[in-house]
């Protein structure tokens, strides 16, 4: 029987480690462009985080502190088995607390906590390509942002207003980078778009099925696509978190019963943790403290 | 009252565990070995083995074992584990007129040279149920040829005696086979690079693709030339050594299609090739391979690009069954935060509605009065 092969640490070898930095580099160096790279095949499915994974693998060090979200929260089972495949194949400190990791690789949401200088969020990025849903031709679309093209994006938006009176794209929202690249955020909501403008944290995309990666540079403009006349907004809850409060954070909404109840809560786990922990109360905790007393 | 679902990992590894019972069945029976794979269901593997790209009957048993059967899973899994080898050379490119044929049929030609040998195929099989196989019953050992193999022509070979076929792709001498499973793939691809896409892509979708081909979808009047099943040498050159050195022999399945051409600005009427060539014995997915290898040198010979199977990037970039799977599956990953955010959009447009239709009602109402 075949000996099967150790792994190297971080998983990938070290060739392919470089090949990936050096496609992070290009990414750096140009704001918002896409970076073909020659994506490996992960031990996880295509479409299940295999380019930030790769990301991940290619700048993790053994001092690093890795954080994993998937919809913003540390507990997700897909954000629990990438969290685990890097303990296994780095041994890398893990942490729930955004403000602790030096690595936060996301799927869907940027935490709530605002990041620091000296702290890297790798995104999950399933279709890199902004204008994948106007043109899908991967020939055609290169050669648009090759020409800043984007004339066809906007009419898109304005046909948006035309139809139901309001641009209706409410997640991976195309942005402007650095005044030159239009970007795909990845499926974040709108809600997080202003986050990544002039972030102090560098920001690296992964698309290993697509074999694409982008970045934004610290202190990069990020600019959410919009008209004068309908300026780009963000989506508002009527109610705060009802476990902790928050308000202008991001909620999801939990179904409650058969009869319609419903509560909202924040999608940031980590962040409404911590605000508990910092005797914040919301509605639906407060009655069991009071009854405590 | 609501608790936050927490748990995940105690979540996974309890299905992890239910997996592997499920795997392993029932315990009183005994389990399927390696080697029992290998030799019973030795198709599979070869399927394994082609679309994994990687020519290992044993790990590709154990992949089809650990996948429960799930081929396109168990590819997966071989697939995970080639990306760790390292790459250290290219083979020499394979002789297939050197092949030791076990299986060789020509639709173009009654008898040729080497002849035509059937070798072990369901072609001509009645498909009834055999009860016999419930059980374990002898088989006989098989009849072997006594003479000396002779050397079998390529029937290709034949048809460039007179060229009536075009010559065989040429590239420069220089020129280094490409690996897309090492570098980003960009369109339009060469040839080389599109036949190890159409190798390692998805006997299914080729197969579907392939008879579209037939059915008028870009059709290009093929004639299956020579299938050719048996074991070729790999060899590979050896710097310090000057001379290529064999690495041993592994079984393949060859198909060359042979399709009209009526000429166009760029070529001359002649016979072009479709070519097909795939690890292990897959007749179904040679072919399919071919046709499609066809279709796609529309733009080459100047042809019109009218059918999905003549279209580079729509074929290539779905051909590959475990990218396709990963993103169609990635579907049941959790996508709640984007769900909130166009259900709050829905719920928005849907009262903009109504208080629009109020709106006219009340207009209505008062011009009535």
């Amino acid at each position: 029987m075949t000996d099967l092969a150790t792994y190297n640490f971080a998983y990938l070898d070290e060739q392919t480690k470089r090949m990936i930095r050096r496609a992070i580099l290009k990414a750096i160096a140009i704001p918002g462009y896409q970076v073909p790279f020659a994506s490996r095949e992960m031990p996880m499915p295509y479409g299940w985080g295999t380019g930030g994974v790769q990301v991940t693998a290619a700048i993790i060090g053994p001092q690093d502190v890795l954080k994993v979200i998937d919809q913003g929260a540390d507990d997700t089972t897909n954000a629990v088995s990438i969290r685990a495949f890097f303990q296994k194949v780095a041994n890398v400190a893990v942490t729930t607390h955004t403000k602790d990791a030096t690595i936060i690789q996301t799927r869907h949401r940027i935490p709530e906590h605002k990041l620091a200088e000296d702290q890297i969020l790798v995104y999950q990025v399933p279709i890199p390509e902004p204008l994948r849903f106007l043109e899908p031709r991967e020939t055609e679309t290169r050669k648009m942002h090759a020409l800043e093209e984007y004339g066809l994006m906007h009419v898109k938006l304005y046909e948006d207003i035309a139809r139901n009176g309001r641009i209706s794209k409410t997640y991976a929202y195309p942005v402007k980078v650095a005044g030159r690249y239009v970007m795909d955020p990845s499926p974040t909501p709108k809600f997080d778009n202003p986050k990544m403008h002039r972030s102090e944290a560098l920001q690296l995309f992964g698309a290993g099925r697509e074999k694409r990666i982008y970045a934004v540079p610290p202190h990069t403009d990020v600019v959410s696509l919009d008209f004068e006349d309908y300026p780009f907004e963000i989506q508002t809850f009527d109610k705060p978190c009802a476990l902790c409060g928050a308000e202008n954070v991001y909620l999801d909404e939990v179904v409650l019963d058969d009869k319609g109840s419903r509560m909202f809560v924040c999608s940031d786990t980590d962040n409404c943790e911590d605000r508990r922990e910092h005797g914040h109360v919301g509605a639906m905790l407060a009655p069991a403290k009071e009854a405590a007393e | 009252m609501y608790v936050a679902v927490k748990g995940g990992e105690a979540a996974i590894n309890n299905a992890h565990r239910l997996l592997a019972d499920r795997r392993r069945g029932d315990r009183s029976l005994p389990s399927v070995t390696i080697e029992q794979i290998v030799e019973q269901l030795g198709l599979a593997v070869d399927r394994v083995m082609a679309e994994a790209s990687l020519y290992d009957r044993a790990l590709a048993a154990l992949a089809v074992r650990q996948a429960r059967g799930d081929m396109i899973e168990a590819i997966f899994l071989l697939r995970a584990y080639r990306t760790t080898l390292p790459r250290f050379g290219s083979s020499v490119p394979v002789d297939t007129a050197g092949m030791k044929v076990e299986r060789r049929v020509s639709a173009t030609y009654k008898d040729l040279p080497g002849g035509q040998l059937l070798g072990p195929t369901f072609d001509y099989t009645h498909r009834l149920l055999d009860p016999s196989l419930l059980t374990d019953p002898p088989v006989d050992e098989p009849e072997r040829r006594s003479t000396p193999e002779e050397h079998i022509m390529r029937v290709s070979d034949i048809l460039a005696h007179e060229g009536l076929i075009e010559a065989d792709g040429e590239f420069s001498e220089d020129h280094q086979a490409g690996d897309l499973t090492r570098e980003p793939l960009e369109f339009p691809m060469s040839r080389d690079l599109r036949l190890q896409a159409l190798a390692r892509g998805d006997e299914g979708f080729l197969l579907a693709l392939g008879y579209s081909t037939q059915r008028g979808y870009g059709g290009n009047h093929p004639f299956v030339g020579e299938i050719r099943i048996g074991e070729v040498e790999v060899e590979i050159e050896v710097a310090e050594l000057g001379f290529a050195v064999s690495l041993g022999r592994i079984r393949v399945t060859e198909c060359q299609m042979v399709n009209q051409f009526k000429g166009s600005s760029k070529a001359p009427p002649q016979f072009t090739r479709g070519y097909g060539l795939v690890f292990g014995q897959s007749e179904r997915k040679a072919m399919s391979m071919s046709l499609v290898d066809r279709a796609l040198r529309a733009e080459e010979l100047g042809e019109d690009i009218t059918a999905p199977a003549q279209d580079e990037e729509f074929v290539i970039s779905h051909s590959d069954n475990v990218q396709a799977t990963g993103f169609v599956e990635h579907l049941k990953l959790p996508h709640y935060v984007d769900f909130q955010a166009e259900l709050a959009l829905v719920r928005k447009m849907r009262l903009d509605i109504e208080a629009a239709r109020k709106g006219d009602r009340g207009e209505l109402q008062e011009a009535a009065e």
